[in-house]
């Protein structure tokens, strides 16, 4: 194997694989070091630069992040099931104490560039793009249908979850850079907005329709039967206060979960979700299932809707086909039925949570701006830009249904777009994301991070008891880590980002490292193709979607060959090393956001955060 | 300064041995030598020895003097019995523990100051009465814990870390062990496990003294251009005679005899088989004359001759020379301890 590049910004990035698997690439582990020292506010504006919405994101992220975390990985010799860092929870931790944040964030710009911008609809993905540029002096102008912004984060995700106050203060941050909120106003023309003289319209929009389900009854008794994301927003809007007795929840994917535990807030005291596939392949998070679980609300699975059944337009139940699953030929799986009699499920109300679409009828097809035949933007997947050169798409309009942290990374990268453009620029020449390495070592065995590794479990977010939660849909059910059991779990991170960092001419090849490595990761032997080298390593290197570190020509002709799956970064290897061949640095990666650091010239020069 | 404790986390294809541990339930508390210390390796090799051979931790008597090597008992197998010696007495003190349990296996640990320089008289007896042990020393040509003066295993012209030019003659161990009739003798070097792992196994199987001198750079004192036991003098000058592989179980993979006889495999008393590939033709490891002379040859062209230099299968050890009672004498009862006037009139009879 080629010895590795280290300079190149995606190959120490990899290894910090909760930032690698994060959609805006927070730095995790930097901002969870700073909540175990008890600094909140710092660890909250680490978070506020990457991903805009610390407090939303702490209660409510998708978390990308969790499953790739290396903890995961090697805590299955600690003696209890291997589970990740609740990086997600943590980041609560840092909104809920960061105290008065005002004085950290950026003040509007004195003086404004002369350049406007419109965003279409006040989701997470626009208030992202007007972040970004409204600091630097875009006059941004952002419309939205509805009364206040925020998109789904305020109409659909639901109180119990997320309290409206989190989402007024972080909309608010945004707005106080001098963004123009147009509330109430419903773009219904692109054609009519094109012709306003903005300078880039970046669409914003989400993916507003609810899917319905076409079988018999439907009509007949659609007095009780919901889409699941209208039902939410009128329960959200305080439209709908009540929910008939019996429910039935369709679908398996997030919306349904969050409609079976509003339902079951609002008086639905028997409510069943109902899945046509298995229950591993639901689409909702596993931690989403567990909630709704512990909740009382049985899931079904391998159930076909068949029909409503009604009598004279009331409601009373619904029968459903069974299946199972099967392989077919070409190894995808089928639902055939199993033959067996249909089942009815009794029921007073029906919420179809079966997926959403996306809908552009506002969009003029002579505008210039192409779809392809599912109905999506033909956009360029780097920079966001649609057939229209100044037009750009981002969250769940970009490229359908996905989540509040994947709308914000959109953001990001249409705003580099619409900064590089209207500075007469490039937009698919974007710079590489900035790196600094700096060393830990303070002294023979004191290292500037806590390198002493506990085999703790994860730690469990207390919830508020079901009486006062199931009964009042406002009540937000998780009370999170106090300071105490945040401290516990902070201390869980391996701190991924201080880098093992090896300088083949200082090895003498004395095994020290290869000795002392607590997870035989580090290997002396002769180089080889990397399949090869894989199963010759002290330990098999196994995990295919890790790296190997390779430097090639020591003095005995061997490669120090690394893997980087397991590595606990204790440190240990560069304490043990009498030469300092391996050095423990922190790697800290500045993403290229709007501004001039995403402009020509910019180079790999960085500003470190403190 | 704080040590931290070696995480317990370990990776997932660590396999428990027949006994139950993996490797890294064989391993001692974090040493505390310098970092880069050869003798940390030698505690590593021991340890994957140990492991492989599926060796009860609690069967295992770890004896050592005074001195850096002495300390690493410490460092490896943390749940077997330990006893550091006075230095330079370790040799007596096992032969002791072994004539009053010989079912122990004794893993004598010394250093080249604690067993060539003060402890030279214990060291040539424990040699010579085929004590049942392994023998290892941690030989870096210095008394480390002492700051580095030269030890009596330095060579004549090695220079000091402050340039002063040794000018004794030194000793070697391995031709020393070889004229006292040690029944197992090889020599290796620390950065070399590959060689060095299966030579403690074959001497853990082995019935006698088995004595293993390890080259083993000291980073602190002994490690810089001039010295004759660095890391870069050891690797440039190492003649390696012979490649091992230690074969246990009842049907070892039989392998073709190369037609140039480079392939000797030598049965143990206990079964397994000492399997050694040849790198040079002319070397005989059954042969104890041609070793020594082989050693004093290379020696005097200023190599290191490494591998397993001799050995004899068939040796008998110290109880079998002595006739005692092999049964340890914690498992003797009344009946055998005193046996009665009778016996006692019988002993004094056969002295008369
Ligand atoms: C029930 C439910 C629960 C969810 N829970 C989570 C969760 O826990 N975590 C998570 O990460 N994601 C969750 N999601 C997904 C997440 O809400 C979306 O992926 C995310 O909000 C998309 O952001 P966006 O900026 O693309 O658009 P949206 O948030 O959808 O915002 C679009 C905005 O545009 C406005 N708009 C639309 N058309 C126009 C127009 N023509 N003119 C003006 N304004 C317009 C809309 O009124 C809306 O306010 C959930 C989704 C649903 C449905
Ligand atoms: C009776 C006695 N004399 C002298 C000493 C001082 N002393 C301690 S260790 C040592 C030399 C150890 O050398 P070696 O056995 O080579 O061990 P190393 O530290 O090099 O591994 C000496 C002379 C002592 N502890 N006891
Ligand atoms: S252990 Fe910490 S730094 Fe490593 S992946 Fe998990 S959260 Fe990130
Ligand atoms: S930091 Fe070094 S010693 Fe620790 S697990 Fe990683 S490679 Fe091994
Ligand atoms: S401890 Fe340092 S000098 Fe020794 S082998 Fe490892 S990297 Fe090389
Ligand atoms: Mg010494």
């Amino acid at each position: 194997m080629q010895s590795t590049d280290i300079r190149q910004p995606d190959y120490f990035h990899k290894v910090v694989d909760c930032q690698w698997a994060c959609p805006a690439h927070t730095p995790v582990p930097e901002y969870i070091r700073l909540i175990a020292a008890g600094r909140h506010a710092d660890a909250y504006m680490v978070n506020w630069k990457s991903n805009v919405f610390p407090g939303v994101l702490g209660r409510t992220c998708d978390r990308p992040c969790e499953p790739a975390c290396r903890r995961g990985r090697v805590e299955e010799t600690a003696g209890h099931p291997p589970e990740p860092v609740a990086i997600c929870r943590l980041k609560r931790v840092a909104a809920d104490n960061k105290g008065d944040v005002s004085a950290l964030m950026p003040p509007p710009p004195k003086s404004k560039n002369g350049k406007r911008i419109a965003c279409v609809g006040a989701g997470p993905a626009s208030l992202t793009v007007a972040r970004d540029l409204a600091a630097l002096g875009y006059d941004v102008v952002v419309f939205d249908g509805e009364a206040k912004a925020g998109g789904f984060i305020r109409t659909q995700i639901p109180r119990f979850r997320l309290p409206e106050s989190v989402i007024d203060e972080e909309v608010g941050h945004i707005m106080n850079l001098g963004v123009d909120f147009r509330s109430g106003q419903r773009i219904d023309s692109m054609r009519e907005l094109l012709t306003q003289g903005y300078d880039a319209i970046f669409v914003g929009c989400g993916a507003p329709r609810g899917r319905d389900l076409d079988i018999p009854g439907r009509h007949e008794a659609a007095k009780h039967i919901h889409i699941g994301i209208d039902w939410l927003a009128s329960v959200s809007f305080g439209h709908i206060h009540s929910v008939g007795r019996r429910v039935i929840v369709l679908g398996g994917g997030n919306t349904a979960m969050d409609c079976c535990r509003s339902a079951r807030r609002m008086g639905g005291e028997s409510v069943t979700v109902v899945v046509r596939s298995g229950f591993d392949e639901m689409k909702a998070s596993p931690w989403e299932k567990e909630d709704a679980q512990h909740e009382g609300i049985p899931i079904r699975n391998y159930l076909v809707p068949v029909a409503f059944i009604h009598i004279e337009g009331q409601l009373c139940a619904m029968q459903f086909q069974k299946v199972r699953p099967e392989i077919d030929a070409n190894g995808r799986r089928q639902l055939l039925p199993t033959g067996e009699p249909d089942v009815e499920i009794d029921c007073d109300e029906v919420l179809i949570a079966v997926g959403q679409e996306n809908a552009f009828p506002w969009i003029e097809r002579e505008c210039g701006i192409e779809f392809d035949r599912w109905g999506l933007p033909k956009l360029d997947p780097k920079t966001h830009q649609s057939t229209v050169k100044n037009v750009y798409f981002g969250g769940d309009a970009a490229f359908g249904p996905k989540n509040i942290i994947w709308a914000v990374a959109h953001g990001h990268e249409a705003a580099v777009s619409i900064d590089k453009m209207l500075h007469g620029e490039d937009i698919q020449d974007r710079p590489l994301p900035a790196t600094v390495m700096i060393s830990q070592k303070m002294g023979i065995h004191e290292w500037s991070y806590g390198n002493d590794i506990t085999d703790a479990a994860r730690n469990k977010v207390p919830w508020a008891p079901p009486s006062l939660t199931l009964n009042n849909i406002k009540v937000e059910v998780e009370l999170g880590f106090d300071q105490n059991l945040a401290i516990k779990e902070a201390a869980r991170c391996l701190n991924c980002d201080v880098q093992t960092v090896f300088t083949l001419n200082k090895c003498i090849e004395c095994d020290a490292c290869v000795d002392i490595c607590p997870m035989d990761c580090i290997s002396f032997v002769a180089n080889g193709e990397e399949s090869d080298l894989r199963q010759r390593l002290t330990a098999p290197a196994l995990n295919l979607t890790q790296d190997l570190y390779v430097a090639d020509g020591l003095k005995t002709g061997r490669a120090m060959v690394k893997d980087e799956d397991l590595c606990l970064h204790c440190g240990l290897c560069a304490e043990r090393c009498p030469t300092g061949a391996w050095d423990m640095q922190k790697f800290l990666l500045e993403m290229t956001h709007a501004g001039p650091g995403c402009r020509s010239g910019a180079g790999l020069t960085v500003k470190v955060a403190a | 300064m704080t040590y931290l404790a070696k995480p317990k986390l370990h990776h997932p294809s660590l396999k428990p041995n027949k006994v139950g541990f993996t490797r890294r339930d064989y391993e001692g508390r974090i040493s505390t030598l310098c970092a880069g210390c050869g003798h940390d390796s030698i505690s590593a090799a021991i340890i994957q020895a140990c492991w492989e051979l599926d060796i009860e931790p609690h069967r295992v008597a770890k004896m050592s003097g005074i001195g850096c090597s002495s300390k690493t008992p410490d460092y490896f197998l943390g749940q077997s019995h330990g006893f550091n010696t006075v230095h330079g007495r370790m040799p007596s003190v096992l032969t002791g523990a072994y004539l009053a349990n010989s079912e122990l296996l004794y893993l004598g640990v010394s250093g080249d100051g604690d067993s060539a320089s003060i402890g030279i008289g214990q060291f040539v007896h424990s040699m010579r009465r085929g004590v049942n042990m392994v023998y290892i020393v941690e030989n870096n040509g210095v008394y480390g814990l002492t700051k580095g003066q030269f030890s009596a295993t330095a060579d004549a012209g090695s220079k000091s870390k402050k340039g002063v030019v040794n000018t004794d003659s030194p000793i070697d161990l391995v031709s020393l062990a070889l004229q006292l009739g040690a029944s197992y003798v090889g020599r290796s070097f620390s950065g070399d496990k590959a060689q060095l792992v299966p030579l403690i196994m074959g001497a853990i199987r082995h019935r006698g003294a088995a004595f293993i001198d390890v080259i083993s750079p000291c980073v602190a004192f002994n490690n810089h251009a001039g010295s004759t036991k660095s890391y870069d003098y050891v690797r440039e000058h190492n003649d390696s005679v012979n490649f091992l592989d230690v074969i246990e179980g009842k049907a070892p993979i039989e392998v073709e005899q190369p037609a140039d006889g480079s392939l000797i495999e030598v049965a143990q008393h206990d079964g397994s088989i000492l399997r050694l590939r040849k790198t040079d033709p002319d070397y005989d490891p059954r042969d104890r004359i041609g070793a020594m002379n082989f050693i004093a040859r290379h020696h005097a062209k200023g190599e290191v001759v490494t591998g397993l230099l001799y050995v004899d299968p068939d040796a008998v050890d110290f109880h079998q020379h002595l006739g005692s009672v092999g049964t340890p004498l914690n498992k003797l009862g009344t009946a055998e301890l005193c046996p009665g006037p009778t016996a006692l009139d019988k002993l004094n009879a056969s002295l008369r």
